[in-house]
């Protein structure tokens, strides 16, 4: 396991580490826009006594142990739970220990994160603006398209960096979900725990540095553009 | 005709607008006072609500059948808001291109026409957020027109500006209902802008549709909510006519020939003459050695007592029209003026609307 660095100072090992790391990461922060895009939306302007249930719903993860997440998630991901059950039923495998079982279990890990931002960010827009859109013969998904989205790139923008840096950064849920296994779901947080368990503190120095790094500079560039890109209107 | 009975419940607030039918041309102004449902019954109309229940036919065309609605943007509408709700993230232009790519057959001439009739031409390439409020009503304006609507909604489009920018977006919006021909329903609660721009008002009070009725008729009423803040006025219709002498107008009603100062960069096209009733006097005959310059035959046609001790006059000029006086009760009864009677309006002032 302590294999010789090669690239820049990191081993294969560590590299491919990072590299399921960022495409955990990628992956979750897509289905995540495409997913909370439309609930951020809904729960903006919907008058439904149900918002507040599905705030809270959204919320939970902000709030609990991730381990309960994750201990949830292998129950009903696992061979014997409802989805992973029917998997198997199917002819399919179950997800836990599974890629797709981590990334799921990050989808609901990293949801509000990126509600939160596409929320305040569809609230702050005037309804009569897209009032008017509406008077201008353009359709709910052209209003959408046209008016909501460029009006709320600040909140979008935030909505990804915070959603990519937290996924970076989760360790319990696939710690519970996802055992370690190389390629599959030995991410970065994964490897540092497991080395420093085996006393490796060269290995775990070089991917702690490496996260360190990383989060900073995202939050640095997320900084800097955000100034910019922030406010809805063009800056003269 | 524009013809319904609307429902619709914003918060606390319930329209339940009654029967309502009125011709669908010209300008029509909703008046009545803050919170009385003028907005709510203009986006039931225009069908900005989902919520909205109830009837709604527009030229016979079917708008709005109990829960069922034709959607808003197949209603050829146009809507300018309070605050003109530009997109912010759009230049002016790209405001104004908004509305063409989605219109069925306008083309960017258009944009061109329309920058330069509504005076925007410089400011086409302008940020909306560096506009002047009067600047971005007109944008407002345009960016509506340029979807060719059969039905032009203003809410409120000059509460938020100044007196100056109202002052010059008034006839702005008067030349440009008359030119297209385009319907207009007009939301203020400025009883000078319905005296200036209507051809029929609709009066609402506490969620429902009071009466609709012809400006003039609106204007006939001693007790009509038009005159709530500035008492009775009546509004002159007539054109003007060459300079008696010159600094002064002529404004010709009929055979009736009013004078006034000249004023300053008026335009000749000026059709309306606004006076208050406690700017006229009345008198039994002909007064000598009086400055007021105007001073009319008409013959009284109505009186209405209020209880402050002042009788609102109405009397009829020659053509027809209304003019209205103020005199005291205790005037009334020393010259004895009774329905019937010709007397001298004596005109203390006038201005021409514009």
């Amino acid at each position: 396991m302590n294999g010789t660095p090669t690239t820049l100072g990191l081993t294969g090992e560590e590299w491919l580490s990072i590299a399921l790391t960022a495409e955990l990461a990628g992956l979750t922060t897509i289905i995540l826009l495409v997913l909370s895009a439309p609930l951020a939306w809904w729960l903006t302007r919907t008058g439904s006594r149900w918002a507040n249930a599905v705030s809270a719903l959204v919320s939970l993860p902000l709030v609990l142990p991730p381990t309960v997440i994750g201990f949830y998630l292998l129950l009903a991901l696992g061979p014997q739970g409802a989805v992973g059950g029917t998997l198997e039923r199917l002819g399919l495998q179950h997800l836990a220990f599974s890629f797709t079982g981590i990334l799921i279990g990050s989808v609901i890990y990293s949801l509000p994160f990126a509600v939160q931002p596409l929320r305040e960010a569809f609230a702050a827009i005037d309804p009569r603006v897209l009032d008017a859109a509406a008077t201008l013969r353009a359709s709910a998904w052209d209003r959408f398209f046209s008016v909501v989205l460029p009006l709320s790139r600040g909140g979008v923008l935030t909505a990804v960096v915070i959603t990519f840096a937290h996924t970076v950064g989760e360790f319990g849920v696939i710690a519970m979900l996802g055992g370690n296994i190389a390629g599959e779901t030995r991410v970065v947080s994964i490897a540092i725990y497991d080395h420093t368990q085996a006393l490796e503190y060269g290995a775990a120095h070089r991917l702690s540095a490496v996260l360190l790094g990383f989060s900073f500079l995202t939050l640095l560039a997320f900084y800097a553009i955000n100034q910019r890109v922030m406010s809805p209107v063009r800056p003269q | 005709m524009i013809e319904g009975h609307l429902r619709l419940a914003r918060g606390r607030f319930l329209l339940d607008s009654g029967p309502f039918a009125f011709a669908a041309e010209g300008v029509t102004a909703l008046f009545g006072r803050s919170g009385c449902g003028k907005s709510t019954l203009l986006r039931a109309i225009a069908g900005l609500d989902p919520a909205t229940t109830g009837q709604l036919r527009f030229r016979g065309e079917r708008w709005q059948d109990g829960r069922w609605a034709l959607p808003v943007a197949r209603r050829d509408i146009g809507f300018v808001f309070q605050d003109a709700a530009l997109f912010p993230h759009l230049s002016v232009r790209g405001n104004l291109l908004y509305a063409i790519k989605r219109a069925p057959d306008a083309d960017t001439k258009d944009l061109d026409r329309l920058a330069e009739r509504v005076d925007i031409n410089a400011q086409l390439d302008q940020d909306v957020t560096t506009l002047s409020g009067g600047q971005r009503q007109r944008v407002a304006i345009a960016r509506a027109l340029l979807m060719r609507p059969r039905l032009l909604c203003m809410d409120e489009p000059l509460s938020a500006l100044d007196w100056r920018a109202k002052a010059e977006l008034l006839p702005l919006i008067d030349e440009l209902a008359l030119e297209t021909g385009i319907a207009v329903l007009y939301i203020t609660h400025a009883p000078q802008e319905v005296e200036r721009l209507a051809s029929r008002v609709l009066f609402m009070e506490a969620g429902r549709v009071q009466r609709i009725e012809s400006l003039r008729d609106a204007l006939s009423r001693a007790d009509s909510p038009l005159f709530a803040e500035e008492g009775p006025v009546s509004v002159l219709h007539g054109h003007l006519g060459p300079d008696p002498v010159p600094g002064l107008a002529g404004f010709n009603c009929g055979e009736t020939r009013l004078t006034l100062l000249k004023p300053a960069g008026a335009k000749r096209s000026a059709t309306r003459l606004r006076v208050l009733a406690r700017d006229v006097a009345l008198a039994t005959s002909q007064p000598v050695g009086l400055s007021m310059l105007n001073q009319l035959p008409v013959r009284i046609t109505a009186m209405h007592p209020h209880d402050d001790g002042r009788v609102t006059v109405m009397c009829a000029l020659p053509d027809g029209q209304t003019l209205l006086a103020s005199v005291t009760r205790h005037s009334q009864q020393a010259l004895q003026l009774a329905p019937g009677q010709p007397v001298w309006a004596l005109v203390k002032s006038v201005a021409l609307m514009d």
